[in-house]
């Protein structure tokens, strides 16, 4: 079987949820793992956050609390999935300022931005929850993750987790 | 989804309690972390306690939520504690090698 999809939406944080949750909901028809599951939600999470806070960095941040007006900005990211037999292909991309050092970039622990909480650890989930991580990346163009993952292949967990 | 919510910070003999939300992401750590710092400076807060009963989902907004919590009271001699930690946060604890400054309660 083959199905695709891809949805794109502005980067804002609100959005986060609703790219885990379409994306789970995309590949439920193969009854992946509870397990597989959580690996895919992560790892999409960690990509599209990544897309907001890192890729358009200058155009929002989290004022909610004080009630102050968001900056608008106009970037959004696109999510592409390709379900290919068992094999799950997932793209996150966006147009924002891209990666110099790739390398460096996907280090653990490596981060650009300590000030905003982050720790670092993005790309090293990816890697460890998916089998297969590559990321495109050009200053001034946008960065753009892949990532496979073979379904049916994970560890049954306890569904009361 | 679950907001966050003031009375989910509660500070109690010294220890600041936090029940996290659903889902803990970069969407709702900002004001986790502010809501966190307002009872740290506050109050006299000695360890952290993240309560995980409602929580499903975390990415690695959390493992910055807790990192700079520890940060802020380790110089004073303060711990964090985790409680009621299912499976999948027992995995994002361990792959990011929090565990080592987390001390996860079994309920
Ligand atoms: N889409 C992107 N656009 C521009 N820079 C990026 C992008 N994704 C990642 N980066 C760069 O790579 C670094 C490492 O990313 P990673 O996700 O591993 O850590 P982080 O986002 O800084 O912290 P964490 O994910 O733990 O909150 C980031 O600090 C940033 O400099
Ligand atoms: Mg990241």
């Amino acid at each position: 079987m083959r199905n695709e999809m891809e949805i794109i939406f502005d980067a804002r944080s609100e959005n986060e949820g609703f790219a885990r949750v379409a994306v789970t909901a995309f590949v439920t028809g193969l009854n992946p793992t509870l397990e597989e599951l959580a690996d895919i939600k992560t790892a999409v999470s960690e990509a599209v956050t990544n897309s907001i806070i890192h890729g358009y960095e200058n155009l929002r941040n989290d004022n909610t609390l004080q009630g102050r007006q968001e900056p608008y900005h106009g970037g959004k990211v696109s999510v592409r999935c390709l379900l290919e037999e068992d094999m799950l292909h997932i793209e996150v991309a966006d147009r924002g300022v891209g990666i110099a050092d790739i390398e460096q970039a996907m280090e653990p622990l490596f981060t650009t931005k300590p000030e905003l909480e982050r720790s670092g650890m993005g790309f090293a989930f990816m890697e460890a929850f998916m089998d297969e991580l590559e990321v495109e990346s050009e200053p001034g163009k946008g960065t753009t993750v892949k990532m496979t993952k073979k379904l049916g292949v994970g560890d049954w967990i306890d569904s009361e987790d | 989804m679950g907001r966050v919510l003031e009375e989910d910070f509660q500070v109690i003999d010294h220890c600041l309690m936090i029940r996290l939300p659903a889902e803990v992401d970069h969407h709702q750590a900002a004001c986790i972390c502010e809501y966190a710092d307002r009872l740290l400076y506050r109050e006299d807060v000695c360890n952290v306690v993240f309560d995980f009963e409602n929580t499903t989902f975390m990415d690695s907004s959390g493992i910055g939520i807790i990192m700079g919590r520890y940060r802020k009271i380790s110089c004073f001699g303060g711990r964090i504690y985790a409680i009621h930690v299912n499976r999948q946060i027992r995995r994002i604890l361990g792959v990011s090698g929090l565990e080592k400054i987390v001390e996860v309660l079994e309920a």
